[in-house]
């Protein structure tokens, strides 16, 4: 099965200071993008469910087709840099995003 | 007002380099302003906490000598935002004695305004106790106890002080903690440019080349501004904006690319256009701004949680691995049974790189170890001393190293250890602990600059920033 590695060309996590992380799915196939937007395959469900985190901490999924992108941005589990904290800059989330399986693409 | 407003942007962040080719190439355009963004949240609390700057004093120097000279030759703004990375008294006290250094080495003479953003925690106390302090951005709920335990706490300024500093003359304006678009859109503003378009162009210039293809925080950017739309081209040839790279940039570090909330108001990029104008220039139409009805700013603050020790080792042994949860939790078990009558108050956590080590909390799959034969572990403690942190992290060192767990087949040792000595201190730990709005009229009023010539390299003023709000008023001791 295609997963989203295999479609999209950039796949990326990061703060969006320090209680948020969003990352971005960038396309550069104008018709690859809008076949994953058509197929709704990145939704909050699809991000709890990645992430085994509670729906309520997908704070929002937004496309931005000028960039043909979406990003997909959660609550941070500890703030930047809290006891605990294992990715002060939130830069490598993106495994089980970018691993994504995309079901019923060819 | 002129056609074209010039702005030259030679870095992501002060301090971290840029070719002398690309940045003469930007020089040679004759650039109205040079502006840098010295600082960010994205580091961590620990450089609010401990007053340490992101970049070191050498290369903030070597960055500044070159832009002063620039900026004197020129006779144009230099603004430098977030001085020292987090932009407290300290962090602006380090970038301005740089300043000093360089203009008595050079001899040079300018006019220089200073404008601390570090506020007082009882002012910001008392604010909070006649509700004018709400929490932000998935940030949890602040109370007083979280104000009044910051060690430093700073307002995020907007174009008003930077456009202030200009009115009084300065050529160099060094700032406290500033909204990063600010530095370079405020001279702009001040001149009758659009404000939506100036501090979306700040936007992007901020981060200098990052928005270019290949990206760079280390390399020169220019901006053009014009009355209806504004254009961005790196300097060096081997870089170029294109729609995308510049369009990508725009999500970058944000969860919502549209609408990006700043001091003042919100910038609305949902009606923007972009244009590839030659093979490098990208052209930028449509940036819209609603001002706040409500005025406010925001505030950082950190708190000090106490002391790090660590110390790295790792393992290889497949019956170890086996039985990894269960030393973890013994360790644990142990160390609390043999502090339990001390008064010690710390925290103890193992990283394990090779099993959760990276996402932690995140991780899919916790405490699965798939195809690795050995493991990385950081024992971390963090006490109320130093010397607490080391004594926990040493008696927890000592445990996992001789901890008998079923199948045990190697008894002299279970932890190899790449270093002697085998426990490091990391010092003093910080949280975030204030992210919030402070809701005032006239935020203008937080935030009062000194303005005051330097005289062939001899400063007329060295006494260091103050406070920019004390509980009560301001504070008289600036001008």
């Amino acid at each position: 099965m295609k997963r989203l590695v295999d479609v999209a060309a950039i796949i990326r996590s990061k703060n969006s200071g320090p209680f948020e992380l969003t990352m971005d799915v960038i396309f550069t196939d104008k018709d690859n993008y809008e076949k994953f937007l058509k197929g709704k395959y990145m939704n909050s469900h699809k991000i709890s469910e990645l992430y085994k985190i509670p729906l309520k901490d997908v704070v929002d999924i937004v496309e931005f087709p000028g960039a043909l992108a979406v990003k997909a941005t959660i609550i941070r589990p500890l703030p930047s840099g809290a006891l605990g904290e294992r990715d002060v800059y939130g830069a490598q989330q993106h495994v089980p995003l970018m691993m994504m399986e995309l079901s019923g693409w060819d | 007002m002129k056609k074209e407003f010039r702005i030259l942007s030679p870095n992501g962040i002060l301090g971290y380099g840029f070719p002398e080719e690309s940045f003469n190439i930007g020089v040679a355009q004759k650039p109205d302003l040079i502006a840098v963004d010295a600082g960010s949240t994205d580091p961590g609390p620990y450089y609010l906490g401990s007053g340490q700057p992101f970049t070191s004093r050498s290369s903030t120097k070597r960055d500044l000598e070159f832009l002063l000279k620039a900026a004197l030759d020129l006779n144009i703004p230099l603004v430098i935002g977030s001085a020292g990375g987090s932009g407290a008294n300290p962090h602006l006290e380090r970038d301005r004695e740089v300043l000093h250094e360089i203009a008595k080495e050079q001899g040079y003479s300018f006019k220089v305004a200073i404008v601390p953003t570090e506020l007082d925690k009882n002012y910001v106390a008392e604010e909070f106790r006649k509700g004018n302090v709400v929490s932000l951005d998935g940030a949890p709920e602040i109370t007083e106890r979280d104000i009044l335990d910051t060690v430093h706490i700073v307002a995020q300024m907007g174009l008003e002080p930077i456009v202030k500093a200009l009115d009084e003359g300065a050529q160099v304006v060094l700032c406290g903690r500033a909204y990063d678009p600010s530095s370079f859109a405020a001279p702009a503003v001040r001149l009758g440019y659009d404000e939506a378009l100036a501090t979306h162009l700040g936007k992007i210039l901020e981060c200098a080349c990052i928005a270019a293809v290949p990206g760079s925080a280390s390399d020169v950017m220019m901006g053009y501004l014009y009355e209806d739309s504004f254009a961005v081209e790196p300097c060096s040839p081997k870089r170029k904006c294109t729609v995308t790279s510049v369009c990508a940039h725009t999500l970058y570090e944000k969860a919502n690319p549209y609408i990006l909330p700043g001091p003042g108001g919100t910038l609305d990029l949902s009606e923007c256009t972009f244009e590839q104008e030659t093979e490098r220039r990208v052209r930028v139409r449509g940036s819209k701004f609603i001002p706040q009805v409500k005025k406010n700013v925001k505030l950082e603050g950190t708190k000090l949680m106490g002391y790090r020790t660590i110390s790295i080792c790792g393992n290889r042994d497949p019956f170890f691995l086996m039985a990894l949860d269960d030393v973890l939790e013994g360790v644990k078990a142990q160390a609390e049974d043999n502090f339990k009558s001390k008064n010690i108050d710390y925290k103890l956590d193992f990283i394990v790189y090779g099993r959760d080590g990276v996402m932690g909390a995140l991780e899919p799959e916790p405490g699965v170890i798939s195809g690795t034969k050995e493991v990385g572990i950081v024992i971390d403690v963090v006490a109320d001393t130093q010397e607490h942190a080391d004594t926990v992290c040493g008696a927890a060192r000592a445990m996992m190293l001789h901890y008998g767990y079923p199948g045990r087949v190697a008894t002299a040792g279970n932890l190899a250890f790449p270093f002697s000595p085998s426990d490091a201190h990391m010092g003093a730990v910080y949280n975030f602990s204030a992210y919030c709005l402070l809701e005032n009229e006239h935020p203008e009023d937080l935030f009062k600059c000194t303005v005051y010539e330097i005289i062939d390299g001899e400063p007329e003023n060295t006494e260091p920033a103050r406070l920019s709000r004390m509980k009560g008023g301001l504070n008289e001791k600036t001008s």
